[in-house]
């Protein structure tokens, strides 16, 4: 085991300095936050270089947080390094009203479709996408369902009073 | 083309056919679409659509306890629920901090490898009823009858299996269903060889399945396969061995792995991996009658505020009262954190990334679905083959539409 939590760190500080604006290790797995902006450049980075090497892309999801202002939406990578056998998550923030992130799939080719399906329900355009089309949804919705502003059920249900229950 | 046919002036002859493979065609084995373009019988371009059958669990689950969603895992890859039940419940149980003992971890073994077994046996014998030989799908069903009729020892149910809480089992496996998982053990090897014989080196099928629907192990990794797929492209990555979870890490068994990544490589790997499920299974009982005094019994960890108290204790525990209804009414205590936790799915690394805030439900959940993953290299993989080769591509990738579309 030759990459360490403290290794990749001290690369990134090396590489981007500030531009880092988190890196916490939760759950046995290393997190680190960059603006959007430099999300290519970090994901390159963590790409490219030798010692790093996280050539896998596991998993790339959003996430809505409607209460964090001018950041509401998250796009999370999971890298993995399969000859170290390290996992990284990496996010990036991007507000709501121009969620505009550039897309991954220059660099992955399964980012085609994870990226689909992250703007089929969060809205989140990925610039330079080849193909960037709905895709588990009807092509005709014109809402984003996983947003937190659309409520699983009929809220104006009466005979299911869930005040009491659930959020 | 069409001599007879008169176009309007200025329009453009089509020399390809348009060819819909799907959504409900015997070949897909599943609800999704393909758009294949046609030269002749030369597959030119492919285009998939997946999400007839989207069911939107990512949202549901924004409302449900932990324990109201392992039911939605069933529906993920449904030729092998266990799998996804436990890898459910090991999440819950990390954000959690649930420790289990060590015969749950065993029992989950077993539980997980005989999924397995079921979800291999199916892939590779509709891969020779897509190449033609019938009787090898007719012959195994039989045997997954049996990996069923343990399900129902286990949980009850057969399909959508539920099985298992947060923290353990929800009861002991009884008698019987040792003496069924005995049963299989001694009667399935001679039924696997044979079914093999069938097929390795049978003319017909060697020359439908060699060459085709390849990939290299660069391009696998790029698309992001994992599971079977990737390991016959000859990337020995497997989750069970490199990120063990319920003590995967004291089995011991080989990574099957093939060399190009085609259909026939794909159906080897999955064949090589029953026999590895199978002596693990073995393992994991003599495991579990190693065990001594308290131990040899137990099926659940103590985690009285997550796993649901017995309906004895209930009547009778003031204790176990109050646990039971503060579960059911989801007041248990949820610490808020990020957890991502993978495992070995029977088509690859299945993940589940689980945003919780403290609050009752996961504030987000996300499944990483193997095969909504690598589906899309499907183009790549068929592109300047045979039409009858893309059918067989198909099937051999063990798609399933449920863990597609979520």
């Amino acid at each position: 085991m030759g990459l360490t939590t403290d290794h990749i760190k001290s690369r990134l500080t090396e590489k981007f300095g500030e531009q880092i604006t988190s890196m916490e290790e939760s759950y046995g797995m290393l997190s680190i936050e960059a603006p959007k902006e430099i999300n290519l450049k970090v994901l390159n980075f963590l790409h490219d270089e030798a010692d790093l090497g996280f050539r896998f892309l596991t998993d790339l999801t959003g996430v809505h947080y409607p209460d964090r202002t001018g950041e509401e939406l998250a796009v999370v990578y999971h890298l993995h390094n399969l000859v170290e056998n390290v996992r990284i998550r990496f996010r990036v923030y991007t507000s709501i009203d121009q969620p505009d992130v550039f897309t991954a799939t220059g660099l992955f080719s399964s980012a085609n479709w994870m990226e689909r399906e992250t703007y089929d329900f969060f809205g989140i355009c990925f610039v330079g996408h080849p193909n960037l089309k709905r895709i588990l949804n009807v092509d005709e919705m014109d809402y984003f369902p996983l947003r937190k502003e659309y409520p699983l059920e009929d809220q104006t249900r009466r005979d299911k009073d869930d005040d009491m229950f659930g959020r | 083309m069409s001599h007879n046919i008169k176009l309007p002036e200025g329009s453009i002859e089509k020399q390809t056919i348009t060819l819909n493979l799907g959504p409900t065609h015997p070949a897909t084995h599943g609800v999704f679409q393909n758009i294949l373009e046609l030269d002749g019988e030369r597959v030119v371009s492919a285009e998939q659509t997946v999400g007839y059958i989207h069911r939107a669990f990512e949202k549901i689950a924004e409302r449900r306890p932990l324990y109201q969603i392992t039911p939605l895992t069933d529906r993920l890859n449904y030729c092998s629920s266990p799998i996804n039940n436990m890898g459910w419940h090991l999440t819950c149980e990390k954000l959690l901090g649930v420790k289990t003992p060590k015969r749950v971890d065993y029992l989950r073994v077993i539980v997980m490898e005989l999924a397995r077994i079921a979800d291999h046996l199916i892939c590779n014998s509709i891969v020779g009823v897509d190449t033609g030989a019938y009787t090898g799908f007719l012959y195994v069903m039989q045997y997954r009858e049996l990996i069923y009729e343990i399900y129902e020892e286990v949980c009850g149910s057969r399909l959508t299996t539920n099985i298992g809480r947060i923290g353990g089992f929800e009861r002991d496996f009884n008698d019987i269903a040792f003496q069924k998982i005995d049963k299989f053990l001694k009667e399935y090897p001679a039924v696997l060889k044979e079914f093999i014989s069938l097929f390795e080196r049978n003319r017909i099928f060697m020359e439908r399945t060699q060459g085709s629907g390849g990939i290299g192990a660069d391009r696998a990794l790029n698309y992001g396969f994992t599971g079977p797929n990737l390991r016959a492209a000859g990337v020995d990555y497997d989750v069970r061995v490199h990120s063990p979870y319920s003590s995967y890490e004291e089995f011991d068994f080989n990574i099957p792995t093939g060399t190009t990544g085609d259909n026939f490589d794909r159906w080897q790997v999955r064949n090589q991996e029953m026999w590895e499920s199978l002596s693990i299974i073995e393992q994991a009982l003599r495991k579990i009658q190693d065990l001594k005094g308290e131990e040899a019994t137990l099926y659940h960890a103590d985690a009285p505020a997550y796993y649901l108290p017995e309906k004895k204790d209930v009547y009778t525990k003031m204790e176990a009262l109050i646990y039971h209804f503060k579960i059911i009414m989801g007041e248990s205590e949820m610490p808020s954190g990020e957890v991502y936790q993978s495992v070995e799915g029977a088509n690859g690394e299945l993940g589940f990334y689980l945003i919780s805030d403290g609050g009752r439900a996961p504030f987000r959940l996300h499944f990483r679905r193997p095969c909504f993953v690598y589906y899309q290299s499907f183009e790549e993989l068929v592109k300047g083959g045979m039409l009858s080769d893309a059918v067989i591509t198909l099937s051999s990738l063990n798609l399933i539409a449920g863990e597609m579309d979520a």
